[in-house]
């Protein structure tokens, strides 16, 4: 058992907030790239990042959509950075209940970024590449990850052993028994 | 299926609360293409030349253009036309920021207003959700204070509104519409004051689709880049700290003095200092690479925002600095007062006062210092008081309510709107034709294609033609080559001039692209425009699936130009009202001024009185203009026989 580290690249957007302007053309051109046939519709509610805009208090913030959550924020906590304050809803790219972004609008579905994967690979999400002011940047560094081969016998032991006080030692076995056999058949 | 456009208006009557949503006739985006060209149809078709501006059965119609919504960057201009209670003509107004984009996701090209309401209302588009709703809450409020608590009433912020302010809701004519970080001027808000309309709340998720989107969006992902690289467009006044050009060659206070040698670059300095410690940022409007618009916070001031010339107005007007307008703007903005025409009508306003045709008992408590008079006659104007009644309908038609003399004052309108405050020596004689026949009232909505003046040297001049992408044909670079004296050039090549110059607005006001990338940057300032004749054709066709090319483009241009023409003759518009202000130059020669507005009548084929002929109507395909013409009078057949013969190609 040996390996276990990997070098793995890791996609960064980098966000400007001083150099945004508010022009959206990240949301029309993501919304237009996942489009279905590819830019045959144009949407920028569909798009899987969004500006925060209150012109007001002066906040321009590009947020891309990461993760769906099924609850709410316990609590909330602002930012104070500058003079100016930002909400942490500012800057987080959930699909939540309490709020209207990120969702699908005709399903409600939540909407993911994918970094605009594709085949062959794109030289810069498209968000990037549509933001002519640098507030969008992209980056692409190594980083060691975990392959998941690289566990060490005391993690899977303690792991077992929470396990079994948990649930009891017969139910662990049966169950790692069931996953054996059904793996196998 | 319709592609660009949604092919849909919203229209209703506030007068008995209906809302319907009508499919519109693809055949008048052919005709017209969209955006003012199929909204001055409408008032064609429906608004009679004896209804009143301030009448139910005026029309306001906010149209998204053809292109707004599509990838095409910088395509995101609201047009607001209707008939100004100002000019008691055809109103041209636009609107940039999200607006029309977000009009055009909720499924509508056009929202179309008629009626008056009886209560203050505001309408709330939601898809295909649309109600009218109570407004009680947001009257008094200010532009943005109003968009703000819509957004709250409504929970979400992603709502785009555009409303009036105070000046609106009390119908002074200089009231403007006012969204994000723009503006519509020149007549729509006094009238969506008059349907009591506080504020229009869109949210819109539907798609747009596209006749050819792959080829599109390749066009314009490159047009984005190379619209971001070119200096010759948008607003290099955002970044460019000298502007000698306006405060050295534009006049001050009424429209009377001039400062040649006012810029200095200490001066530039100090403005410099204070515009980026206040400055909060530089902003876009939708989908464009440019950033126009500078948002000051000054403090204890509303924030505001300001492009081009429009930082200068108030402090001009005044005599004062930088600072002054940065004290005012805020302040006017919110209460929804156009920045061009208001501070002329404060200067003309304390110029009465000097010269003792307005009184002490016209200005009860009136302050001492010149910069607290603003503020005190911008509340009076605003809220229609005492002498700001009067004043509230603007220069031209106060200074015939006040009469003793006033009228002597009001030496800087043209068609009753105030122009900018441009006194020079020696007549261009293709801003004499554009001063005097256009219709959009701003000089700054008709120029822009062919440069101001001449460059000193032949080598200069072939150096600038070399590449001006901008140019429709090769005579308009000949007539460029040999112009060497401002008011030396041939009356063909002003005719040509003054033609192209408005073509590109019509255009832009079609497809709903901003002048800064097209119509007003096509030679005046560099020649480089990022639209123009040659690349507008292949962009609507893979937006829309129409078929087009430059001569088609040309044509809707002549239409739509030929139809704001129509309905300002069948009100009474006439020869006799195209007249720049006398002092605009100091050199005049009226046979000369006379002759080359025969000439352009001519070239336009319109009659002497300047009505388009039965045959130019004809040939447009807006013989129903014609026909109405001949029935009112206003035509007669054998007139219109002489006049089509005389007729240029």
């Amino acid at each position: 058992m040996h390996g276990g580290v990997k070098k793995k690249i890791i996609k960064e957007i980098k966000v400007h907030v001083d150099q945004c302007t508010g022009c959206r053309a990240c949301e029309l051109s993501c919304a237009a790239f996942h489009a279905s046939p590819r830019y045959g519709s144009m949407n920028p509610a569909r798009a899987r990042i969004r500006v925060f805009i209150d012109e007001r208090t002066d906040l321009y913030v590009p947020v891309r959509a990461t993760h769906y959550t099924p609850a709410e924020c316990s609590g909330r906590q602002s930012y104070i950075i500058g003079k100016k304050e930002y909400s942490q809803c500012s800057f987080c790219g959930a699909s939540c209940p309490s709020r209207e972004h990120f969702k699908e609008p005709d399903s409600g579905l939540p909407l993911q970024c994918d970094m605009c994967e594709d085949e062959p690979p794109l030289s810069e999400p498209m968000c990037v590449q549509a933001c002519t002011f640098g507030a969008l940047t992209y980056e692409e560094t190594l980083e060691k990850a975990n392959t998941g081969k690289e566990e060490k016998p005391e993690e899977l032991k303690i792991g077992l052993e929470s396990l079994v006080n948990k649930y009891g030692s017969q139910r662990v076995a049966n169950n790692v028994a069931r996953m054996f056999m059904s793996r196998k058949g | 299926m319709r592609y660009g456009e949604t092919g849909f208006n919203l229209e209703m009557d506030l007068s008995i609360g209906s809302i319907d949503r009508v499919e519109t006739d693809p055949k008048l985006t052919e005709l017209f293409l969209g955006g003012q060209g199929t909204a001055d149809k409408i008032l064609w078709d429906r608004v009679p030349a004896e209804v009143e501006p301030f009448s139910p059965d005026n029309v306001l119609i906010f149209s998204s253009g053809l292109l707004v919504g599509t990838p095409v960057p910088g395509a995101n201009r609201t047009v607001v036309n209707t008939f100004s209670s100002q000019t008691n003509l055809h109103a041209h107004s636009l609107l940039g920021g999200y607006f029309g984009a977000e009009l055009k996701h909720a499924g509508y090209d056009k929202i179309v207003i008629s009626g008056r309401s009886s209560a203050l209302v505001y309408l709330w588009i939601n898809n295909d959700k649309v109600e009218i709703r109570d407004a009680g809450h947001l009257r008094g409020m200010g532009c943005q204070e109003t968009a703000e608590q819509i957004k709250r009433d409504l929970k979400s912020e992603k709502i785009q509104v555009a409303a009036i302010g105070p000046a609106g809701e009390n119908r002074v004519n200089m009231a403007s519409i006012d969204h994000s970080h723009s503006s519509a001027a020149r007549g729509a808000g006094s009238i969506m004051g008059d349907k009591r309309l506080k504020a229009i709340a869109i949210r819109g998720t539907k798609d747009l689709n596209m006749a050819r989107p792959a080829e599109l969006f390749e066009m314009c992902r490159n047009m984005r880049k190379s619209i971001a690289d070119n200096p010759y467009v948008g607003d290099w006044m955002a970044t460019d700290e000298d502007d000698s050009f306006h405060h050295n060659n534009f006049s001050w206070g009424n429209a009377r003095v001039r400062r040649r040698d006012f810029w200095s670059k200490e001066l530039e300095e100090r403005w410099r200092n204070l515009k980026y410690k206040y400055m909060n940022r530089q902003t876009s409007c939708y989908n464009c690479p440019k950033a126009c618009h500078n948002v000051i916070s000054f403090p204890g001031k509303p924030t505001f925002s300001y492009k081009c010339y429009g930082k200068d107005t108030y402090h001009m007007a005044a005599f004062q600095e930088l600072d002054f307008s940065y004290e005012i703007l805020g302040i006017a903005q919110e209460y929804g007062l156009d920045s061009y025409s208001t501070p002329q009508v404060i200067a003309f306003a304390l110029e009465l006062y000097e010269a003792g045709i307005l009184k002490d008992q016209d200005f009860p408590g009136m302050p001492v210092s010149v910069r607290e008079r603003f503020f005190y006659l911008l509340e009076k104007i605003v809220r229609r008081e005492g002498i700001g009644d009067i004043l509230a309908n603007g220069v031209s038609l106060a200074a015939r309510q006040i009469g003793h003399g006033a009228e002597a004052f009001d030496h800087n309108t043209i068609k009753r709107f105030e122009q900018l405050p441009i006194k020079l020596g020696r007549l261009n004689p293709v801003y004499f034709l554009m001063l005097a026949t256009g219709e959009k009232m701003a000089i700054t909505q008709i120029e822009g294609s062919f440069p101001q003046d001449p460059l000193p040297t032949r080598e200069q001049r072939e150096e600038f033609v070399k590449g001006w992408v901008s140019a429709p044909d090769e005579k308009f670079k000949k007539y460029f080559l040999e112009w060497e004296k401002r008011d030396i050039i041939s009356n063909e090549a002003s005719c040509a001039i003054c033609d192209w110059n408005e073509a590109m607005h019509y255009l832009d006001d079609a497809t709903g692209i901003c002048g800064f990338l097209s119509s007003f940057r096509g030679g005046q300032f560099g020649g480089r425009s990022a639209y123009h004749i040659h690349n507008m054709p292949p962009l609507i066709s893979l937006a829309t699936g129409l078929e087009m090319d430059e001569t088609l483009l040309w044509e809707v241009f002549q239409r739509n130009r030929t139809l704001v023409r129509a309905l300002n003759v069948r009100r009474g518009m006439r020869r006799m009202d195209e007249k720049p202000p006398e002092d605009h130059w100091a050199i005049r020669d009226h046979d000369y001024e006379q002759k080359l507005l025969d000439d352009y009548y001519q070239f336009k084929g319109w009659n002497q009185d300047g009505i388009p002929t039965k045959e130019t109507l004809d040939k447009l395909g807006l013989d129903y203009v014609g026909e109405d013409f001949i029935r009112k009078g206003i035509l007669k057949d054998h007139d219109d026989a002489s006049a089509g013969k005389e007729k240029k190609a």
